[in-house]
């Protein structure tokens, strides 16, 4: 079954502990600096808000690649970089519509979400929730069971008036 | 190990930047962070000097933790020689620059000298330079804080900066980083000011690790997240209302100082409480509550995110003040609240705002404005004095208009910036400041909670709570229940929190985690990072170390055994109402009991005995 990544903002405190499980798994230190995922504040409305890969279908940045140097994870859906191939033309950088995919200065290669071999470290390590790791055809499950509870409640209520 | 092992030295005289070794020896002995910190200041300044002059030093230092995944791992602190007490301080903080710190490659930074003119330090990893700060000295620090990101372009600096009160000298000026955490006690933010240093500017992209077995550490970080999440303080009642969940349990006991601690129980401790916090607002349904929010690596998340009422007189037309930002803690509702008599939460959160924009500490300055109610009501402090502020317990007008003078350092806020201590002295009532060694209460009453009261008065950085919470034994039974009206046994209860505390600050770790944690949870991690010497049993003796090492630091300051006590009033007034009625703090009585657990003779000065079993010099 594969499996996607589902960010939920509200629950999210801007801990940063999926950033550090990250570059952990991926850098070997604790460095929020060279994680794949980022948490954004926003500071005004007082949101914290995850983002990262959200391994499309359709990649652009597969496809923008000129080296096939990203490739298809048959099992987990990732679009994974091979860091062999990789030529640091930052192409791929330029084509994502959502930034997620990032140059690193001290490799020369490009980074992005690999879903950590389907074990994402982010999901894990974070304390509340926010960031979980379900079955790729049923993201929306926890949203529609939150609605459904209160049309639930309608209905009894409607009953019960009348 | 998890230390990067390297510090920066900055003289601000001559403008000059090196890079150091740490002390692997005083490291091994001392452990990070507050402790190590500690060291380097004991060695490098004469604990007589005047704090506020270019002979003191200012340390920013991180503990081995400090930027590890480690739950809570992101604290910092500043230690000096504090200008509110001319003691040894120590203000620790959260947020995001500590790690920030550790992550561009610094242990510590230590500040010496005075720099001529204004400047701030901008670090990019390896790269450390001064420059200069004019265009933001005389402005806020939010001022500053955005001048600094659109100037240097960059969104992810972290920034450490103090306000218009450090430069004017406020004697309880904090360092306020990432806008809203404060290492704000004891006067720090003036200590920097008086160097001409603005800010600190941060971007650290090596990363932390060097850890000492990996997987061992990573096996702890777990276990200990477990158990936070699994404990009902760090699970549930933190971070649903922060330390606010203390508010309405705290007056219940009969220990919530209110009115400059005339009284223990206050009747709008409700309006004030962190369950108001989260209930809908009248004017316009929301609740002061947004969210809440996290520190560096916390999966406790205690943080408050609120807003004021946008209809609430205190920011009719003050536009920049209607979204989001940092709201009120237990300590700051409890000192601009209760302490004052003044159930307004848009009022208190207000002056919160305020604080954090402009550097402050609301402990003290709220103190400061009770002191001063209690002197205006008495008549000891004229209308004429305020500037026509009728300074009246309850008045939320008097009470924000008092943190706008405090800001801009203008008329009768000149004398609210000297703290309670001087400015009761200034008006003939010296008794009425509630302060310990010139560092005012926080929010636990010592007659209500007896063993609060012994730590407060021994306290090397006068009365903090955060030395020895022995509030969570005697009121949360953490970790376990002991009497808080008795005093029995508490210089026992007080040294151990005391100690253990003082290890647990080294480390870079939030002290809050030990609600749930004891040093069974905290040493496999520090032994993960840093090497399987650090026991139990060693964290310990490096607790008592620091803490004897603070004491002789404040004994060659000119403190003595006459400052370790508790203001008349607590002392000879009894408690009128709640469970601690009848009641006095039993300070005195307590005292040779715990000099005596110190290993320190009837005159509080550690003996070369102690000193020598805990490898302190003589």
């Amino acid at each position: 079954m594969e499996k996607s990544l589902v960010i939920n903002p509200d629950k999210c405190t801007g801990c940063l502990q999926c950033e550090m499980a990250c570059s952990y798994e991926n850098e070997g230190v604790f460095n929020p600096a060279k994680s794949r995922i980022k948490v954004f504040t926003f500071h005004q409305e007082g949101r914290f808000v995850p983002y990262t890969c959200t391994q499309c279908s359709e990649a652009w940045c597969q496809q923008a690649c000129p080296v096939d140097a990203i490739s298809l994870n048959l099992v987990t859906g990732a679009k994974e970089v091979n860091e062999s191939s990789c030529v640091g033309c930052k192409v791929c950088t330029i084509s994502c519509p959502f930034g997620t995919i990032n140059y690193n200065q001290s490799s020369g290669k490009v980074i992005k979400c690999d879903l950590c071999g389907g074990d994402p470290k982010c999901a894990s390590a974070c304390p509340t929730q926010a960031i979980t790791y379900v079955d790729a055809d049923q993201t929306g499950l926890d949203k529609m069971r939150q609605w459904a509870t209160q049309t639930d409640n309608a209905t009894s209520n409607t009953a019960s008036n009348a | 190990m998890s230390w990067t092992g390297k510090l920066l030295r900055i003289n601000l005289t001559r403008g000059e930047i090196i890079s150091e070794a740490v002390n692997e020896e005083w490291k091994n002995d001392y452990l990070g962070s507050r402790g190590l910190a500690t060291k380097y200041l004991f060695e490098e300044i004469d604990p007589a000097c005047e704090p506020l002059s270019a002979e003191n030093k200012m340390i920013m230092a991180t503990g081995p933790l400090t930027g590890t995944m480690a739950a809570t791992g992101g604290r910092y602190v500043v230690v000096t020689k504090g200008p509110l007490t001319n003691c040894v301080a120590c203000s620790n903080s959260g947020g995001f620059i500590g790690a920030e710190m550790k992550s561009a490659g610094w242990d510590m930074i230590i500040f010496e000298g005075k720099s001529p003119k204004p400047v701030y330090l901008y670090i990019e990893n390896d790269k450390a330079e001064l420059l200069p700060a004019d265009d933001i000295w005389g402005t806020s620090v939010w001022s500053t804080d955005e001048w600094l990101h659109n100037k240097h372009q960059d969104p992810l600096l972290r920034i450490a900066a103090v306000g218009r009160p450090a430069e004017n000298a406020c004697l309880y000026s904090g360092i306020v980083n990432d806008l809203h955490r404060a290492a704000g006690r004891s006067g720090v933010g003036a200590v920097m000011a008086s160097k001409n240093l603005k800010a600190v500017a941060i971007r650290g992209t090596k990363g932390v690790g060097n850890l000492n077995d990996p997987a061992g550490f990573m096996k702890a970080v777990n276990d200990g997240k477990a158990v936070l999440a699994e404990n009902p303080v760090t699970g549930q009642g933190l971070p649903a209302y922060g330390t606010q969940v203390l508010m309405n349990v705290i007056n219940e006991i009969g220990a919530l100082p209110t009115n400059n601690m005339k009284d223990v129980q206050f009747d709008g401790a409700h309006a004030i409480s962190g369950e108001a916090m989260s209930e809908p607002r009248k004017s316009d349904g929301r609740p002061n509550l947004t969210t809440n929010a996290a520190c560096f690596g916390c999966t406790i998340a205690c943080g408050r995110i609120s807003t004021i009422d946008q209809g609430h007189f205190s920011v009719k037309n003050k536009s920049k003040y209607w979204g989001n930002s940092g709201g009120l803690e237990y300590e700051a509702a409890w000192a601009l609240g209760a302490d004052n008599g003044v159930d307004d939460l848009d009022a208190l959160t207000y002056v919160n705002f305020i604080c954090n924009e402009e550097g402050f500490d609301p402990i003290t300055f709220g103190a400061t404005v009770a002191a001063a109610m209690e002197m205006f009501e008495d008549g000891n402090i004229t209308l004429e004095q305020t500037g026509g502020i009728p300074f009246n317990f309850g008045s939320a007008e008097a009470l924000t208009q008092a943190a706008e003078l405090v800001a801009s350092g203008e008329g009768f806020g000149q004398d609210l910036a000297l703290g309670s201590k001087r400015l009761c002295e200034k008006y003939g009532r010296p008794e009425l400041s509630m302060s310990v060694k010139g560092l005012e209460f926080p929010a636990y009453d010592p007659r209500g909670i007896q063993g609060i009261g012994l730590n407060y008065a021994t306290s090397n950085r006068g009365a903090c709570h955060v030395r020895g919470y022995t509030v969570a034994s005697e009121v949360l039974g953490i970790p376990e229940k002991t009497d808080p009206l008795s005093a029995e046994g508490k210089p026992g209860l007080v040294k151990a929190f005391q100690d253990i505390t003082a290890s647990v600050d080294s480390s870079g770790l939030c002290l809050f985690t030990t609600f749930a944690w004891t040093l069974d949870n905290i040493a496999p991690q520090i032994q993960g990072a840093c090497g399987s010497e650090w026991t139990v049993d060693y964290l310990l003796k490096v607790g008592e170390r620091i803490w004897n090492m603070e004491r002789e630091f404040n004994l060659k300051a000119g403190i003595t055994s006459a400052d370790d006590t508790l203001p008349p009033r607590l002392r000879e007034e009894a408690a009128k109402t709640g469970p601690a009625k009848g009641l006095v703090s039993q300070v005195d009585a307590m005292m040779p009991e715990y000099y005596q657990l110190r290993g320190w003779s009837e005159e509080g000065i550690p003996t070369d005995e102690t000193k020598q079993r805990l490898g302190l010099k003589g």
